[in-house]
């Protein structure tokens, strides 16, 4: 099951650059959120604060509280442990090229030392048919590779590799900006699916998607959270000027 | 000078201002042409001919080893150890094991090293002043004449033990395969994008292991190249091995005596009086020269193996 | 977990109120039949194991710090060297101070040993190796970059690289058995017969000495020189030589405009890497110099160079101060070659800096 997520007073740079400034946000458990906003508005920063990814750049920083649950992921434990429990799907499909598409599946658990290959089995298969991509690569999982699939593919492949660790909370960059029409609604399909069970925040910039995919949106402008509330609400009733500009498509 | 067109009066525009004559035909400028095209040619000419010259030593070189050299080998040569001064026959058996196993222990030493400083370059040091200053240092030492690190090696080492070794050798040789590896695995590091890091890192796979198994494996076919060819230039090289492994007439396969080697044995060889010595030198080049590309070429179909379908 | 829309865990969200999906998506078909968490029991073995796991953070530092220290030995090798042959030449440098590199004289018999004649040797060599091969480098390098069709490009590369594959002490046995005799015999006496009278082919020619040694140097840098002219000429941007052909320049006045002028720093850079490795080059040139310490100003006569006398005489020096003078050489071309190899790494850097990594 999926774990909420409460975020308080969370500041972070790069560099010298202030890109998120003293956000505070109650993502909600087994929902999906979306967050909006124009390119550079600190929606995808947000995210990767979630599951301490925005530290693997050596010039970024990010202070304040984020709790997963009871856990402080900034005090109570270490980036590794957090991003088994916190998966990221990235704005492009990024499958390991070397491996088949068995071990890319199956490379969370493997590259962290899991060695059972009934198991192994068992959740490759699980992972893959959650992400509606089992039919298509059933019989030949271990003889090709996983960048050999189509965009669409592989960012598919990509969401049963984060599914494989049996993550808490899912967090999604932009999953479908670098795919075709047919490949984008196959994935919101998923992402529709998969919400009952985990909890999922995912950052878009195309509104009609964060209207047909999540419960809360929250719209990002200039490294503040402008407005959060349910997505009905946001795209019917916004409260803020600046959320119905945008929305309006007045700005961004 | 008649047969030049008569210049035309250049009209002056709206503005005034006078245009220069639209002729190509002046035979100034028919003649500039010519000229410029015909150094366009004789250029053209001159960089095919270098090219050819270039190639003619190669075709030169590896035809008359091939010649000399196949027909001086026979199976004494890979069973045998040279035979004494006078008497025909002999092969050099000992040297080809002894060029083995210093290549052996120079590679077990050279390529950890490279790899592991590589990959600091690569995934550590990005950045970082300190990074800057093993990349240089890394490109000076890869121009280091290989007869001084003979003669480091023989001071450093053989003069401490006071007698030559295949280990010196071995130690010398490790030291020259380290830069070029080390600035491959680089340089193929470099390539491999940010993006697959970023996945394993996002799995909760540490970083040592996102290392090892995802930007490694990635870059592994280009590592494994760098590798070969610091490889084949070391195993062709004889002066770090003079004041190190030494030669030997006989067997030896010991890593703290003097070892013989295909490369020594091949100059100590060319250097005699001996016409059947001058033969062995030839048959020994054309074995060293194959064995090279030999090896070079296996493992370069074994990493090729195992590749998957549509892998890039 | 049922495929109803989630309207029923709506209650427990923080924040949304009402409002069910604007659209749900017909879906049933790949609905997973239990997902990978198991509902409300136990937590998965997966998720069981993976908590189980550490954080790494030991195995993170270790494998860091051995990085590093792999790194850092690259330092520590040249400070090696460096210091190992200052000590092993202590004597020499006592004994003759700058007068070892300005000393013409060197006798290990009588104890006077100067290093005059070798640095002639290495610079004679080198120069005129460099003379030769520079020409035929860029011409090869501009051939290959600009000129050659795209079918010949990949095979003639290799050819030019595969040179470089050949040891030296091979190119040392096809130079005393092929290249002496022609030298000897049919180039040597053209050479003295139309350019005797410049003085540079005079005396007896064995066919060994300064002009042989020379050659072969030349063909062995060839390689080096015109694959990274290359490299450098493949950096320079598209943009720039259609921006001269736009102007209707033929082909050789873009190469000259367009290439040769942007690249010229990195040809310069690749023209001194050659040169560090001419100075070094040691068995090819020990076997065909004639291994005699003279200065002379024809290139006939035999010669000596600071890397073949210490090839020659290392194992035979008897004595400490003969070992220790020829370590001095050592030293003395360890120092050059890194100086000289740091200004062609700096100029080769500046140009290719920014271009993307060579792929061999």
């Amino acid at each position: 099951m999926g774990v909420g997520i409460d975020v308080e007073h969370l500041n972070a740079w790069y560099g010298a650059t202030h890109t998120l400034q003293d956000i505070n946000l109650n993502i909600p458990a087994n929902h999906a959120t979306a967050l909006i906003g124009p390119s550079g508005c600190g929606k995808s920063t947000f995210v990767r604060c979630l599951n301490r990814m925005h530290e693997t750049n050596p010039i970024a920083r990010a202070t304040g509280v984020v709790k997963m649950g009871e856990i402080d992921i900034y005090k109570d434990a270490s980036p590794v442990e957090i991003r088994r429990r916190v998966g990221m799907v990235f704005q492009r499909p990024n499958p390991f090229p070397t491996m088949s598409i068995y071990d890319n599946v199956a490379s969370g658990l493997k590259l962290n030392g899991f060695r059972n290959k009934a198991i192994l089995d068992e959740t490759v298969e699980r992972s893959l048919k959650a992400a509606a991509l089992w039919e298509e690569v059933k019989d030949e999982l271990k003889k090709k590779s996983g960048a050999s699939l189509s965009g669409g593919q592989q960012q598919r492949m990509c969401i049963a590799r984060a599914l494989a660790v049996d993550p808490e909370v899912l967090l999604m960059d932009e999953p479908a900006s670098a795919l075709d029409p047919v490949s984008t609604s196959k994935i919101e399909d998923l992402i529709f699916q998969l919400k009952s069970q985990y909890t999922i925040v995912i950052v878009t910039h195309n509104m009609q998607q964060a209207a047909r995919v999540a419960e809360n949106t929250g719209f990002f402008l200039n490294g503040k959270m402008v407005e959060f509330n349910s997505t009905h609400m946001i795209f019917t009733n916004p409260a803020d000027k600046r959320t119905e500009d945008y929305i309006t498509g007045r700005f961004g | 000078m008649s047969t030049d067109p008569t210049p035309i009066e250049a009209p002056a525009d709206d503005n005034g201002f006078m245009r220069p004559p639209m002729d190509f035909q002046t035979r100034r400028m028919r003649w500039n042409s010519m000229r410029r095209h015909a150094v366009n040619h004789l250029v053209t000419g001159l960089a095919l001919l270098s090219t050819l010259l270039v190639i003619a030593p190669l075709v030169a070189i590896l035809a008359y080893l091939i010649y000399k050299g196949a027909s001086s080998l026979n199976m004494a040569f890979f069973t045998q150890i040279p035979a004494p001064v006078g008497e025909p026959g002999g092969g050099m058996a000992n040297a080809i094991l002894g060029s083995g196993i210093i290549l052996a222990l120079a590679s077990s030493m050279g390529i950890p090293v490279g790899i592991a400083a590589g990959v600091y370059l690569a995934e550590y040091g990005r950045g970082r002043m300190l990074a800057m200053a093993v990349r240089f240092t890394a490109d000076v030492l890869n121009g280091v004449p290989s007869i001084v690190m003979g003669i480091a090696i023989y001071s450093l080492i053989v003069m401490r033990q006071m007698h030559f070794s295949a280990f010196s050798g071995g130690v010398a040789l490790a030291i020259m395969m380290v830069p070029t590896i080390t600035r491959t695995t680089e340089e193929m590091l470099a390539t491999v994008p940010h993006a697959v890091r970023e996945a394993a890192l996002g799995l909760g796979v540490p970083k040592w292991r996102t290392v090892v198994s995802v930007s490694l494996r990635t870059a592994s076919p280009g590592i494994i190249t760098g590798c070969m060819l610091a490889f084949a230039r070391v195993a062709g090289e004889t002066a770090p091995l003079l004041f190190t492994a030494f030669g030997n007439q006989f067997w030896s396969y010991k890593l703290n005596e003097p070892i013989a080697a295909l490369p020594l044995q091949i100059y100590i060889y060319a250097i005699s009086p001996y016409d059947e010595w001058h033969r062995l030198a030839w048959a020994g080049s054309l074995v060293l020269i194959l064995m090279i590309m030999m090896s070079v070429t296996l493992v370069r179909i074994y990493a090729g193996r195992g590749a998957l379908k549509g892998a890039s | 977990m049922p495929q109803t829309s989630s309207s029923s865990q709506m209650d427990s969200a923080v924040v949304s109120q009402d409002a069910p999906p604007v659209h749900a998506p017909a879906i049933a078909s790949f609905v997973p039949d239990a997902g990978p968490t198991a509902q409300d029991g136990p937590p998965s073995p997966v998720r069981q194991y993976l908590s189980t796991r550490g954080n790494g953070g030991l195995a993170d530092k270790t494998f860091a710090a051995a990085m590093l220290v792999c790194a850092l030995s690259i330092f520590v090798i040249v400070l090696f060297i460096l210091t190992v042959l200052i000590l092993r030449s202590k004597l020499s440098l006592a004994q003759f101070g700058f007068h070892f590199f300005s000393g013409s004289d060197w006798d290990p018999v009588s104890g006077s040993f100067g290093a005059l004649p070798f640095i002639f040797g290495t610079l004679a060599t080198s120069l005129l190796a460099l003379a030769l091969a520079v020409p035929l480098a860029l011409g090869v390098a501009v051939f290959l970059t600009e000129l050659c069709p795209a079918k010949l490009r990949a095979p003639i590369s290799f050819l030019t690289e595969l040179l470089a594959a050949i040891p030296s002490v091979v190119y040392g046995l096809w130079a005393v058995f092929v290249l002496v005799p022609i030298m000897r015999d049919q180039l040597g006496p053209l050479l003295y017969q139309y350019l005797g009278w410049t003085g540079f082919f005079e005396g007896y020619n064995f066919g060994v000495g300064l002009l042989t040694a020379s050659i072969i140097l030349a063909i062995m840098i060839l390689p080096i020189i015109s694959s990274i002219a290359r490299d450098i000429m493949l950096a320079v941007p598209v943009s720039q030589r259609e921006a001269v052909l736009a102007l209707g320049a033929t082909r050789w006045e873009m190469i000259r405009t367009g290439v040769l002028r942007n690249a010229r720093i990195g040809i310069v850079g690749a023209v001194i890497l050659g040169l560090g490795r001419a100075l070094g080059e040691t068995m090819a040139v020990t076997m065909v110099i004639g291994n005699h310490p003279g200065i002379s100003k024809s290139l006939f006569a035999p010669g000596y160079t600071l890397a073949s006398v210490i090839a020659n005489e290392f194992t035979e020096a008897t004595g400490d101060l003969y070992l220790s003078a020829l370590i001095e050489i050592g030293l003395a071309l360890f120092l050059v070659t890194i100086v000289v190899n740091a200004i062609a790494r700096a100029l080769v850097w500046a140009v290719t800096r920014g271009a993307p990594a060579r792929v061999h």
